[in-house]
């Protein structure tokens, strides 16, 4: 059920491994500060659990067939996000090393696959929505469906991605989601389920557990960190997924020069545009919003072919990605120095 | 059940073979990390049509494996295990790409096939690579490579508590399935009437569990902090084995020796 390496390219590991560390180094951040150490055998210990309890046939009634816990819901409920993500991510590291059930270089789309959009995504914005006005049988059975359900889509559409933009796989993108979300649908209800019903049973056996749990963090607190992770997810996005979708076709200025010139460029004279030309073609590593040696391979095959809508392009979704993160850098320094101005400012007044 | 006791043996398998005392073990467990992330990457960095370059990187796990002693058939079997992911998303690939790509006299080989290929013998390569390492470098000395990577205390510690766990949480589970079976005339799996009590009740009794660990683990010196035991330093012998496989990895990602050898032998055949 874990990607395998041999299905990814060292591209997209490298980068779910980065972005793997990087939501693993916040978590332990956070973590720390709780300075509860008692968090760290419970950690470990519920992470045994999970593991062991990924073992256990439930049997679905009607069908025969039975389903399996994933737990990484279960771990967001009873550690918080940021203990849940780490223990996840054990579970996950002794799956790849002990039973090679996902490889090592495909372990940081597993992880994040796994962990971060039930951690991360369910877990706050949907579970603890449900939860807000407090416990109830019906409140945890609704909240555990609807986050097992929707974690696991995004987890198995991710899965989907990191192929595609591997490359290795022929499986068209259609037939891939087709096959992908309805059987992870299935076990995201088997997962709601299970979940549920473990809470619900602990909730009403010991109720005091589920409490403190719940009162780990503030509920529903919308801080501006949360703000900036949400416009970051989302340009995010954007640049790596909604690029595909730009046209392909000159844009409105290249369309009146073209009609106006005869060219949808006009050529650097002579002098210091030639040279800044020229440095600009040395210093950008994502000409036109693609790497260079495919922008050489694929011109005599472009010429030739309409260019196919969405582009699909690693290139592209670099570019954008790119763009995006250098955007935001740049709004980060001078926000950054906006704040250093305004603080140096106040000290003076006073 | 059955899966219980097989995981619970394969551990404790690979805990045994990372016990002995060959000139692979005793390599420093930094060195073969980075050794196991290099192949990893030069192996999956191959065109997806290459299969005939791949076959010399065959070299270090069968090499390392017949020098740490490790017995093949657990590994096999392990990857039996793993395969049918692989092959349930590879088999796709000669449905889709027709292109002929291999033409012999008697009969043409589609791309899709050479991409199936070379992806189950990349599959077959990262998963004994991976297996091999932890064979030879075991959980506790795998987590001091961690440390010295600088990766976080909390992780690791966590990490460790996790694997030592895992044993016995099996088995505690594996007990209550057992009599859950033994009373319900042999049913395979829990009721659904069943999966909230017999899991909730496993899990309230794993949390008074973590609880007598951590007091237990107070009573033992433990700060929040972890110590891992001093590894000893990085000798030549471990930079002359990564430089050696490291050399031999970038040779093989570079020049594809079967085809040289085979244009020499027909050349010379000629």
């Amino acid at each position: 059920m874990h990607m395998a390496d041999a299905l990814i390219s060292p591209v997209v590991g490298g980068a779910m491994w980065a972005a793997t560390a990087g939501v693993a180094a916040y978590s332990v951040k956070k973590v720390q500060n709780d300075l509860d150490e008692q968090k760290i055998p419970l950690m470990g210990v519920m992470g045994a659990f999970v593991f062991a309890a990924q073992m256990i046939n439930f049997t679905i009634p009607a069908t025969g067939s039975s389903g399996h816990l994933g737990g990484g819901l279960l771990l967001a409920i009873l550690l918080g996000p940021y203990a849940g993500f780490l223990a996840m991510a054990s579970i996950l590291v002794i799956q790849a090393l002990f039973f090679a059930d996902g490889g090592l270089l495909a372990l940081g789309c597993n992880i994040f696959n796994l962990g971060f959009y039930t951690c991360f995504i369910a877990y706050p914005i949907i579970y603890k929505w449900i939860m807000r006005k407090g416990y109830s049988t019906g409140r945890i059975f609704t909240g555990a469906m609807l986050s097992a359900i929707i974690g696991l889509q995004l987890g198995a559409f991710s899965v989907v991605l990191e192929t595609l933009l591997s490359g290795k796989s022929e499986l068209p993108f259609g037939t891939f989601v087709m096959l992908m979300q309805p059987i992870h649908l299935a076990i995201g209800v088997v997962e709601g389920l299970v979940t549920a019903a473990v809470v619900g049973f602990v909730w009403k056996a010991r109720p005091e557990i589920i409490k403190k749990a719940a009162s780990g963090e503030a509920l529903g607190r919308v801080t501006i960190k949360k703000v900036l992770a949400g416009l970051a997810v989302v340009a995010v996005i954007t640049g790596g997924v909604f690029s595909w979708f730009a046209s392909a076709y000159p844009d409105g200025l290249e369309w009146s020069m073209a009609n106006t010139s005869g060219k949808e460029e006009l050529e650097a004279p002579e002098g210091i545009h030639q040279t800044l030309a020229a440095i600009q073609e040395k210093v950008a590593f994502l000409p036109d919003y693609s790497f260079k040696a495919q922008e050489q391979e694929t011109s005599a095959h472009a010429a030739e072919t309409e260019a196919a809508w969405p582009a699909v392009d690693a290139g592209t979704s670099v570019s954008g990605l790119a763009g995006g993160a250098m955007t935001l850098l740049l709004a980060g320094v001078i926000g950054f120095c906006i704040n250093l101005v305004k603080k140096r400012n106040k000290t003076r007044v006073v | 059940m059955s899966n219980m006791i097989a995981s619970l043996y394969n551990i404790r398998l690979l805990d045994e073979l990372a016990e002995k005392r060959t000139i692979i073990h005793n390599i420093h467990p930094l060195v073969k990390v980075f050794t196991t992330c290099v192949y990893l990457i030069v192996t999956v960095s191959f065109d997806k049509y290459e299969l005939s370059g791949l076959l010399p990187l065959v070299f270090y796990p069968v090499i390392v494996i017949a020098l740490a002693d490790i017995p093949i058939v657990p590994l096999l079997k392990r990857m039996l295990v793993v395969a049918p992911f692989i092959i349930g998303i590879g088999l796709f690939n000669p449905l889709f790409d027709h292109s002929p790509m291999v033409v012999l006299p008697w009969m043409q080989i589609s791309g899709g096939w050479i991409s199936f290929f070379s992806i189950l013998m990349k599959g077959v390569l990262t998963i004994l690579a991976a297996l091999v390492l932890i064979a030879t470098t075991g959980m506790t000395r795998i987590a001091a490579a961690l440390g010295m990577m600088r990766v976080p205390g909390v992780f690791i510690l966590q990490l460790l508590l996790t694997y030592r766990y895992i044993s016995v949480l099996i088995e505690e589970v594996g007990r209550t399935v057992r009599a859950y079976s033994l009373r319900s005339r042999g049913e395979k799996g829990i009721r659904f009437s069943d999966w909230g009590s017999l899991t909730g009740q496993l899990l309230i009794r794993t949390l008074e569990r973590a609880q007598r660990i951590y007091h237990s683990m107070c009573c033992r010196g433990f700060a929040g902090d972890y110590n891992a035991g001093s590894e000893k330093r990085i000798q030549i012998g471990d930079i002359l084995y990564f430089a050696g496989w490291g050399l031999y990895f970038v040779v093989v990602r570079y020049f594809n020796i079967p085809a040289a050898l085979g244009s020499l032998i027909t050349g010379v055949g000629r």
